[in-house]
């Protein structure tokens, strides 16, 4: 259906107000151009949609100021991108109307959507892997010589269009060779080059390095001084807090409206979005300092393994680690360091080339996923969707993968004590809907995380009340402020019961925030372990830089 | 509440559409070949479910295309595609027929019918168990290894009817023992009478009701379906990729197995060449069709078998390769429709340019 709209044999024709032809495929309700349209670069009146029974909008009504940065916050699930995907045309509204620029819509389609002049980049990015640079970003409407693409010409106004608005990328290279924030910067191009003047960016930051942040986010707010609309989907304050002017917040598909960004705090940003007090970058304070005798819970000896997916390469050189019991040992770096090597080798997913890998004292190097499971490893996975839960079957199924062993008799399941568990662990989280027959794909992604971290903390040693170690990947990535508080909560806890966790993590405020120790992995290799009293932001960056570099040279090769 | 239902509607969604495209298409042949499309309904129904003998045979019909489905479905839900049904069903009937030959006579008839079914079982497994073990240990795609496999099983069957089994004269193998033997039900039930169902039937609500029970109730039915909608999210969770993977083929190919024994047992009492061919295949349509679902399968074999059926009883008034292109259209909407078949597809095809690309 609006697939069809969104695969455009574009004719670039576009009149000069940039929205030509666009009456006769979405015709605007009137022409705007009233007094205060003049001064918005989007305006939401009254827009609803559900689906199903679910309400993910609800009488929604907000104004965008042209040339500025404007935040849409919320938590997960709150329809902020549903909102925005009205906007882009990829979701027609139920009801409510909206002008985009001065004209107004009660609808649009995609092609609609980028003829009045609205480019939205996604969270999962839709460039052609095999293709250079230049040729995604005119794919739709390229300059042809004859019947050919005229790649020089083409390449030629990628490099014009990229130093205008000072991005910085080689219309020449292949996406396949191209890193997470490249790329987008790829998207951010194709969207421009459309025509677009209103720029939506839903959760860009998702998937950057903090290097790369900084530099999307002093690239936005160049975009704004430049003239173009940018409205910034996300649930990341700090962000927020940097970039935008303004602020419409979202909470259940409801308004809950807008901030000036100068007149407010994180703090208060996140109690509006989450609707009571929040913490924010504060994790659970220790009930007592680790014992002197904590013996090592889990424990890397000099472990090497080739990278995941490319075994030619490095994935971890010569790692050792130790965690103590009740200890937070953190590890930070950029993504692709060898932090999936890491997580992959601990929980047991892949075998070290040389190394030992011990639990509680035992060698477990050669014990599979489910033995160590069984021997009291818990295994938080960086991607909930592809190695956490599976979205198609219901919650009481999903709790009890991993563990079946305690809810089955001679291999048959023990129906009823499979529902009771997972009912019991749904409460004891604060997983909302809590109702165990649902599927996991029916949560919103901070429930879901917080199911995975149930499951995992339930993986106790006979006779022990918390597992004996957890190694946790990226715990929190895409999670909104009310779980993180959770989801850190039930970390604190089980770490002031005995456990050792081994904490993989992006985030250097949720590093700060639990670790005791920090340890930097940058190209698999630990390159500095520092006490949790001399780590700090500039430190940590700084030693992750150097792996920026090194990737960078690597690359370049 | 309204969740559920919404799943039910998605689920029932692709199947129904099927059937009312087919049924269009269907009308539009019908009118082309200048009938009245009600007319060639109402007579299609007469002749299957509108007596004993039709319904009989109905049922006959349906009870292989069922296992032969029970066989894909299981497989489906562990995330593979099992194309060997024909292989695995067809050295499965031999099997069959050579130990029901070779028992003793004396021996009594539920003893019999199950060592004659056991081996069946057995020998299913076995053909299916080659491609599990090959896509677990090597990768290798059990599309390509099920389709060539079939050719290879085929061809060994060729050979030892024809240079061993066969009696002289004919292409089949000698007669199964007596107590092997699985009764006619129109002996029982007067109303099917001259219908070549058989005792053998009952095979299937035993096999669909297992068919649940090992899915839905066991630890290795949840690893299974773990497997099947997310090998990544099974692996980290400590299930054993590979061999869930080996045990689904191998259980696949006994539920085909199963598809042979009312049609040896209760009918043919012998191992006919070329008999029964081509429902392995249908069973892909009757798996595809029924959503992997037990009842969904069973529903999904009745109606295959009706038209089946109903395609002898129509001839009159179309040809009844109409019946052909109405389960061609059928199977083409479901396949369309289905986002759990474009999803295992779509794997399938990754899997395959994965496997070429480490080869290059």
């Amino acid at each position: 259906m609006s697939e069809k709209g969104s695969a455009p044999p574009l004719t670039p024709a576009l009149s000069p107000d940039g929205r030509g032809g666009l009456a006769e495929r979405a015709a605007p309700v009137s022409d705007g151009g009233g007094g205060v349209a003049g001064s918005s670069a989007l305006v939401l009146e009254g827009i609803g949609k559900r689906f199903g029974a679910v309400v993910a909008l609800d009488d929604v009504s907000m104004r965008v100021e042209r040339a500025t940065v404007h935040a849409v916050c919320g938590e997960n699930g709150a329809g902020k991108s549903t909102l925005m995907r009205v906007v882009a045309g990829l979701v027609v509204p139920d009801r409510g109307a909206f002008e985009v620029l001065g004209a107004r819509y009660a609808r649009l389609d995609p092609r609609g959507a980028r003829a009045a002049g609205v480019g939205m980049v996604h969270q999962h990015f839709m460039l052609v892997d095999t293709l250079s640079v230049a040729e995604n970003v005119v794919l739709g409407a390229e300059p042809t010589k004859g019947p050919l693409l005229d790649r020089a010409a083409a390449e030629a106004e990628v490099a014009r269009l990229a130093s205008t608005h000072g991005l910085e990328v080689d219309a020449r290279a292949k996406i396949a060779d191209l890193s997470v924030g490249e790329r987008q910067r790829v998207e951010i191009l194709k969207a421009l080059r459309g025509g677009a003047r209103l720029l939506i960016l839903d959760e860009p930051t998702a998937v950057l390095t903090p290097h790369e942040t900084r530099a999307l986010l002093a690239l936005v707010k160049k975009l704004a001084k430049d003239g173009t609309t940018v409205v910034v989907v996300t649930h990341k304050l700090d962000e927020v807090m940097e970039v935008a002017s303004r602020a419409s917040i979202l909470r259940r598909g409801r308004h809950e409206g807008d901030v000036a960004i100068a007149e407010t705090s994180a703090e208060d940003l996140a109690r509006r979005m989450v609707g009571r007090e929040v913490h924010l970058g504060r994790g659970p304070d220790r009930v007592a300092p680790i014992a002197k005798e904590a013996k090592a819970a889990l424990a890397l000896d000099r472990v090497s393994c080739a990278r995941i997916g490319a075994p030619g390469r490095v994935g971890l050189d010569d790692v050792s680690l130790e965690v103590r019991e009740g200890e937070v040992l953190g590890v930070a770096g950029v993504e692709g360091n060898g932090q999936h090597e890491l997580w992959a080798v601990t929980a047991g997913l892949v075998r070290p080339s040389t190394g030992r890998v011990r639990l509680g004292g035992d060698d477990v190097t050669e014990l599979s996923t489910a033995e160590r499971f069984a021997r009291g490893l818990g295994s938080v996975p960086a991607d909930r969707h592809r190695e956490g839960l599976v979205l198609g079957l219901p919650l009481w199924e999903n709790v009890a993968l991993g563990g079946l062993g305690a809810v089955s008799r001679h291999g048959a399941l023990r129906v009823r004590a499979m529902r009771e568990r997972a009912d019991r662990l749904l409460r004891a989280f604060d997983v909302r809907p809590p109702d165990a027959s649902l599927p996991a794909s029916a949560l919103s992604g901070g429930n879901q995380q917080k199911v995975v971290v149930a499951r995992e903390l339930e993986r106790a040693p006979s006779g022990a009340e918390v597992p004996r170690a957890l190694v946790v990947a990226q715990p929190t990535r895409g999670v909104d402020v009310g779980a993180i508080e959770e989801i850190w909560r039930r970390l604190g806890s089980a770490r002031d019961r005995g456990t050792g966790v081994l904490l993989v993590s992006s985030e250097l405020t949720e590093l700060l925030a639990l670790s005791d120790r920090i340890a930097v992995l940058v190209r698999g290799r630990i390159v500095a372990v520092l006490d949790r009293a001399e780590a700090d932001r500039e430190k940590l960056g700084e030693l992750m830089l150097g792996a920026r570099a090194a990737g960078a040279r690597e690359g370049a090769a | 509440m309204s969740a559920r239902w919404t799943g039910l509607v998605e689920k029932a969604l692709p199947p129904a559409l099927a059937l009312a495209i087919a049924l269009l298409v269907g009308n539009l042949l019908i009118i082309v070949n200048g009938e009245q499309p009600l007319r060639v309904w109402s007579l299609l129904v007469a002749g299957t479910w509108g007596s004993g003998y039709g319904m009989g045979q109905v049922l006959f019909k349906a009870a292989p295309l069922a296992l032969a489905g029970y066989s894909v479905g299981l497989a489906f839900r562990a995330g593979l595609f099992n194309v060997g049904g024909e292989g695995q069903i067809q050295s499965s009937a031999l099997a069959c027929a050579v130990v029901g030959a070779a028992l003793p006579a004396w021996l009594p008839w539920p003893l019999a019918v199950l060592v004659c079914t056991l081996a069946a079982v057995c020998c299913g497994a076995c053909v299916g168990a080659v491609p599990g073990w090959l896509r677990a240990r090597f990768g290798a795609h059990e599309v390509i290894t099920t389709i060539m496999l079939n050719f290879v099983v085929l061809a060994v069957i060729g050979y030892l009817v024809a240079e061993h089994l066969a009696l002289p004269e004919t292409l089949h193998t000698r007669e199964i023992a007596p107590g092997a033997t699985l009764g006619r039900l129109a002996d029982t039930v007067g109303a099917l009478r001259g219908s070549a169902a058989s005792w053998g039937l009952l095979v299937v609500p035993f096999a669909g009701f297992a068919y649940w029970w090992f899915l839905e109730r066991t630890t290795w039915g949840l690893e299974h379906r773990t497997v099947g909608l997310s090998p990544g999210v099974a692996e980290a969770n400590g299930v054993n990729v590979a061999r869930v993977r080996v045990l689904a083929m191998t259980l696949a190919g006994g539920f085909a197995a199963l598809s042979a024994v009312p049609t040896v047992l209760g009918y043919k009492h012998f191992y006919e060449q070329g008999f029964g061919a081509g429902v392995g295949f249908m069973g892909i349509a009757v798996a595809l069709l029924g959503q992997g679902n037990p009842w969904g399968i069973a529903a999904a074999a009745l109606l295959f078998g009706t038209l089946s059926q109903g395609g002898l009883a129509i001839n009159a008034l179309v040809p009844k390769d109409l019946i052909d292109v109405l389960q061609a259209a059928v199977i083409l909407v479901v396949v369309a429709a289905s986002r759990e078949v474009q999803a295992v597809l779509r794997r399938g095809v990754a899997a395959a340019r994965a496997s070429t690309k480490e080869q290059a």
